[in-house]
């Protein structure tokens, strides 16, 4: 699909106030747009990406030549369709795809950040992302789209900027980061500060990189974003090219087999450092620790709200998805909820889901008709 | 909710692509609605009555349904519904958030039918319930010839699989809302050819020949002091 890869600097002349008190700027966002701003600029919309996304939503990937992560979801004809929406994808503040972070080079030192960049908060994420729309000239967004960590920052959109944002669509995400999900953070990030190539997390210095154990990283993660239903109907006990048992520590199961290329893979296309800022950033996230109670940061809200959550995950379970929907029912807010029956775990945001897809597909033309943005034409979406 | 979705598209035959051909019962409410007021539908099913209310009425109008299919169903159309549940997620919404709230075809499916009335008359100025009489004639009728629970067209289950663990007659649901200081506003039965004047004159005629109810009840004045 026509896409358009643009870089920009930001925060130069005013710079972003992080959580943590230090000012950042300028910083570096890298995006990818589709489709076009119409001329009330009422047809914006910001996708946000995962923890291992980034800003290809629906182009081919440069380093891995794979495509969009959801070009299931966007693309002509599709739920979010670039004939109708002007799409816009960035990648987080601290990502490792071409925004600002960790990896990238401080200008004041000439050095790679390394550890020495600053923790970011999932509310810096959307800080940087509204600077970015301010950059563009678009006032508001007509929808903020994401799964999982994308999801929170959808949340934290419609509760940091509610005049700027007129529908949110969190997917299979919570309120605040959950004690187990936090735990496997952790472990992730404890693999990749034992591998001893990560030397304090100046890898780079040493023209290194801890592959190891990013990838252990990578495995022990990848296992919370599938289910034991979805690991056993693709995998079973089957083994991997053998017959039997080779009586050692080989990949002697196709599920171990499987993982390895996970983690493999991964290590090609992301930073380890990244890795820990941006789990951090998803374990420091918690919205009501402001306000007391999650439906304080709705009040009045106007935003109109479509919350999916998959009934086989539980890395963000419909339990935590159903607070929100409790939250905003107390503030009497316009709220959708669907729950979709799949055994793919977390994942499933990911993949062809097909009521996923009708639940995007009604909800976003059916706000966007009220909105007044004008359908896509028809013989460009065939 | 599932039981009223399912006694919904029982009762009879709808086309639901065309708005305007909707369910006598469905008419019913529908007609009590102002244009452009807030509207809550609790089991709305499918959404067929939101739909309409929002094409026809112009207003604001949101769901709880507790089917996943009749949710996804509802926002697939651009409705705005959440799975719920009657007797558990009606406390979370703040008094007097809507100027109606409906319960069509699913009191008789709750646990606990008069926390679920005196939270619908707290949530919306006025509540729109509609239930099946159990004291419909040939309810009565059944269980004393043939000394078995009784089947109907409105009431189409056996005993062992019917969802409806808390069937009511018109007269018990009057001597509800009295405990809970609800006012009735209106009330409408239904026979069995659809709505009939002269059962609407005394409420024991009602309760005789009406096979379903329509009640609007609106929450109780503050008592003045003495």
């Amino acid at each position: 699909m026509p896409s358009q890869g643009h870089t920009v600097e930001l925060g130069s002349d005013v710079p972003l106030k992080l959580d943590c008190g230090v000012k950042l700027g300028p910083f570096t966002v890298a995006y990818q747009t589709y489709g076009r701003l119409n001329e009330q600029k009422s047809n914006a919309v910001l996708v946000c990406h995962a923890l291992s996304g980034d800003q290809y939503v629906a182009s081919t990937h440069p380093l891995t030549g794979k495509p969009g992560w959801w070009h299931i979801l966007v693309g002509p004809g599709r739920p979010l369709d670039p004939d109708r929406f002007f799409i816009i994808c960035a990648n987080v503040l601290g990502g490792c795809m071409g925004t600002t972070g960790p990896a990238s080079v401080n200008p004041e030192t000439g050095k790679p950040y390394g550890l020495t960049f600053p923790v970011i908060t999932i509310a810096d994420m959307v800080r940087a992302q509204a600077m970015l729309l301010d950059h563009l000239g678009i006032p508001d967004l007509f929808c903020v789209i994401g799964g999982s960590m994308g999801g929170m920052q959808a949340l934290q959109w419609a509760a940091m900027y509610p005049e700027r944002v007129y529908t949110a669509i969190p997917i299979a995400c919570a309120a605040r980061h959950s004690a187990q999900n936090i735990a496997f953070h952790e472990v992730g990030r404890q693999a990749i500060m034992a591998d001893p190539e990560w030397r304090a997390g100046e890898y780079s210095l040493h023209s290194t990189t801890p592959r190891a154990g990013l990838a252990v990283a990578r495995m022990a993660a990848h296992i919370t974003y599938l289910s034991e239903a979805a690991l056993r109907r693709k995998f079973g006990r089957k083994l991997q090219n053998r017959s039997a048992f080779t009586y050692g520590f080989d990949a002697d199961f196709e599920v171990e087999s499987y993982l390895r290329h996970q983690g493999i893979t991964f290590v090609e296309r992301f930073d380890a450092n990244s890795y820990l800022y941006i789990t951090r950033a998803m374990d420091y996230f918690d919205m009501s620790a402001d306000h007391g109670a999650l439906a304080n940061v709705f009040a009045n809200t106007k935003v109109r709200f479509c919350l999916v959550s998959f009934t086989s995950d539980w890395l963000f379970t419909t339990w935590e998805m159903r607070e929100i929907v409790h939250a905003l029912n107390a503030v009497a807010a316009d709220v959708s909820f669907v729950e979709i029956e799949t055994d793919k775990g977390h994942d499933a945001f990911l993949l062809d889901e097909p009521e996923l897809h009708a639940t995007l597909s009604g909800f976003v033309n059916a706000a966007a008709d009220r909105r007044g943005v004008a359908p896509a034409p028809r013989e460009a979406s065939v | 909710m599932s039981v009223g979705a399912g006694a919904r598209g029982e009762l009879t035959r709808h086309d639901p692509r065309r708005p305007s051909d909707i369910r006598v019962d469905l008419r019913l409410i529908a007609d009590m609605i102002q244009p452009e007021s807030r509207v809550l539908d609790i089991g709305c099913g499918d959404g067929q009555l939101l739909r309409y209310l929002v094409q026809t009425r112009n207003v604001v109008g949101r769901g709880i349904e507790l089917s996943q299919a009749g949710v996804n169903a509802s926002v697939a159309q651009g409705l705005s519904v959440v799975q719920g549940d009657a007797d558990s997620d009606l406390s979370d919404y703040p008094t007097q958030a809507f100027d109606y709230v409906v319960l069509s075809q699913t009191l008789q499916a709750t646990r606990n039918p008069r926390r679920v009335v005196s939270e619908l008359v707290r949530i919306g100025r006025k509540a729109i319930i509609s239930f099946p009489n159990f004291g419909y004639w040939r309810v009565r009728w059944r269980l004393l010839t043939a000394g078995r629970m009784p089947r109907t067209g409105a009431l189409d289950y056996e005993w062992h699989e019917t969802p409806n663990i808390h069937l009511c007659t018109i007269l018990d649901f009057v001597d509800l809302c009295d405990r809970l200081g609800a006012r009735v506003e209106r009330r409408i039965s239904l026979t069995s050819g659809g709505r009939n004047s002269l059962v609407q004159r005394s409420l024991h005629v009602a309760n005789l020949f009406g096979e379903q109810a329509v009640f609007l009840v609106s929450r109780p004045l503050p008592q003045p002091v003495p």
